[in-house]
């Protein structure tokens, strides 16, 4: 286990540091210096505010700099918002951001699940078709798409909840439908196929001749093992809620980091841009991490191979 | 004598007299009759396919998207780009059967050449996807030993860069056109298919027919062409279906917060983007007709990726 914990945990730096050596390099291949397009500043200001952000020194010092005040946890000043630095915009979007996301993965992996083991158990029936094709309609639509149907049927319409902004639950339903459903669909879809994989298997009918009840095989039994690749799966649905909360926010004009980070990528205000991107891939290998010690710590067959082999 | 299935018969039928039975001659050409036409692999998976619904309604709206991104800019009176100010807003009707945009642009024609840029985007870059997945996958798994292991770490540490936002960075940078979306999308969309590949490979090279392929005296190049890649296909061509919406996905998406094709071009996402605005004042079909397009196309290929999920897997063969 340990060991396990040590490879992983080298992957994760390693990853982070490919990214950050990335945004540097694709940061000084921007052509022009950030601050060229200011018309009212002349050659002193401009070599002043290059000397200020260390742009004046050769590109190895630069990076040197650049990773030092990333390990830091300085990601840098915005250079289109005056006296506003890419941590102060952080501080104020992410935690509203990470309700979005953490209210939004809740949400799918509950329901998804619920979906999944009740169209393995009704495999066939009606039951079982309606909530697939939901599912297949769920990862077909956009949530972009969805979002704005939401807010034109359920919000305009019909009036039944507030068309934007993020101040009450009430306020949460439409964004967090949008961003979930179709990590739900993908969950429920996966859930169904494992557990219907899962009941064929030895130590159901095992189980069911030993006379336990229905309940306890269904959850005891074959959901612990069902669950096994949802987890494996999590890392890559977080990112995709992640990126998707960039076009909710922006839709629903929330005030989180997505929305600062599209109007920075419309602004093409760049050091908002890279450091957002920094701090969002660290956030997401730190997930992934996480999901990595979770799993193996729920598969039993990671710790017995660590025990025995190697 | 021995009877017919040669066990000896039973006390109570020796009552019946042995001139009663009569040997029937064995039908040799009856038995050498094939009862049912011997089918190629890839004959059995069209069969099967061609039996799931789904999955053959996905094909038919494929098709029938191509057509139509091929002849519906050709076949239409309109240009992609003419604005008619005064004619903005339209709904459909015979003169605009889609209706006109914000600009007075018939919508009808701006789908079509939007399947254009999306059937493109999403085909090409699935197929750099497959060459690359291929390439890298087929020598980690072939070579395997060392080799394997480091390209794995590799590519280990490329799947925990989350793409979207390599994508977003590349184009901020070298700025969105069909061109840099294509490879923005494939930097890092290579990985899932090399994975795939190198599984199978790693699977079949340890097959017997490749054991005695090797001990005839089969180079590698045949091996790979004749045994690895042709048993390998349906896992790739399952993928590869699977992940032509994901890059269709991600240029409406792109195009949408602003880095796909730049307005004056239609694509799906820049449509559906243009005309956010328009549907609070009622003007549902510029949203209606670019949303349903994209959402229909990625159902396509979802529901027939699941198809021929099925139809290609061996084990569900009956």
């Amino acid at each position: 286990m340990l060991r396990y914990l040590l490879k992983r945990s080298l992957i994760a730096l390693v990853t982070l540091w490919i990214i950050v050596t990335i945004t540097f390099l694709l940061m000084i291949t921007v052509p022009g210096s950030p601050f060229s397009d200011e018309r009212s500043s002349n050659e002193t200001i401009q070599a002043n505010l290059e000397a200020h952000y260390n742009l004046d020194e050769p590109y190895h010092v630069q990076y040197l700099i650049y990773m030092k005040n990333i390990a830091m946890l300085d990601l840098g000043p915005s250079i289109k918002q005056p006296n506003q630095t890419v941590n102060d915009l952080l501080g104020r979007g992410f935690p509203i951001s990470f309700e979005l996301g953490m209210v939004t993965i809740i949400v799918a992996v509950i329901s998804g699940i619920v979906f999944g083991i009740i169209s393995a158990l009704r495999h066939n029936g009606i039951i079982d078709y309606l909530s697939m094709g939901f599912a297949v309609l769920g990862i077909s639509i956009p949530n972009f798409i969805l979002a704005t149907l939401f807010i034109q049927k359920l919000a305009v319409d019909w009036a039944m909840f507030p068309v934007a902004t993020w101040s009450s639950p009430a306020h949460m339903v439409l964004p967090v439908a949008a961003l979930a459903t179709g990590p739900m669909a993908i969950i429920a879809r996966l859930t169904r196929s494992t557990m219907l994989e899962v009941l064929t298997q030895d130590y159901i009918k095992m189980a069911k001749a030993k006379g336990l009840s229905p309940w306890k095989i269904t959850f005891k039994h074959a959901l612990r093992n069902a669950l096994m690749p949802v987890v494996t799966i999590m890392g890559t649905l977080l990112a995709g809620i992640l990126t998707g909360t960039f076009v909710i926010e922006q839709i629903f004009a929330i005030p989180g980091m997505g929305k600062y980070f599209v109007e920075s990528i419309n602004q093409r205000d760049y050091p908002v841009i890279m450091g957002t991107t920094v701090f969002y891939s660290a956030f997401l290998i730190f997930m992934l991490f996480l999901v990595d010690i979770v799993y193996g710590i729920i598969d039993p067959r990671i710790k017995l191979h660590k025990k025995g082999g190697e | 004598m021995k009877t017919a299935n040669g066990i000896n018969p039973a006390p109570s039928s020796s009552s019946i007299p042995d001139e009663w039975f009569t040997l029937k001659e064995k039908d040799k050409d009856a038995a050498e009759q094939v009862a049912r036409p011997s089918l190629s692999y890839w004959q059995d998976a069209w069969r099967r396919l061609r039996q799931n619904k789904m999955a053959m309604l996905g094909l038919i709206f494929l098709i029938l998207l191509t057509i139509m991104a091929i002849l519906g800019p050709i076949l239409s009176p309109y240009e992609v780009n003419t604005q008619d100010r005064p004619n903005q807003y339209q709904l459909p009707s015979s003169e605009h059967w889609f209706g006109t945009d914000a600009a007075g642009r018939d919508v009808f024609t701006r789908t079509w050449y939007g399947a254009r840029i999306s059937l493109f985007v999403g085909l090409v870059a699935a197929m750099i996807d497959v060459f690359i997945g291929i390439i890298y996958g087929g020598i980690s798994g072939y070579k395997g030993g060392r080799t394997d292991n480091v390209m794995m770490r590799i590519i280990e540490i490329l799947y925990g860069i989350p793409s979207l936002l390599v994508t977003i960075l590349l184009l901020v940078v070298l700025g969105p056109s069909l061109f840099t979306i294509i490879l923005a999308l494939t930097i890092t969309g290579w990985v899932g298919m090399a994975r795939i590949v190198r599984g199978q490979v790693l699977q079949i090279k340890n097959y017997e027919y490749v054991l005695a392929s090797q001990s005839f005296g089969g180079k590698t190049s045949r091996i790979i062409r004749k045994h690895l890649l042709p048993n390998a296909m349906g896992p790739i061509i399952v993928q590869m279906t699977l992940s032509v919406p994901t890059a269709i996905f991600a240029e409406a998406f792109l195009s949408f917060i602003g880095l796909g094709i730049q307005s004056p071009y239609a694509s799906w996402g820049v449509m559906a983007n243009d005309s956010l605005g328009a549907i609070l004042s009622g003007n549902w079909w510029t949203l209606f007709f670019p949303a349903f397009f994209i959402s229909f196309t990625m159902f396509a290929f979802n529901v027939l990726g699941d198809g021929l999920q099925d139809a290609l897997d061996p084990k569900l063969r009956k």
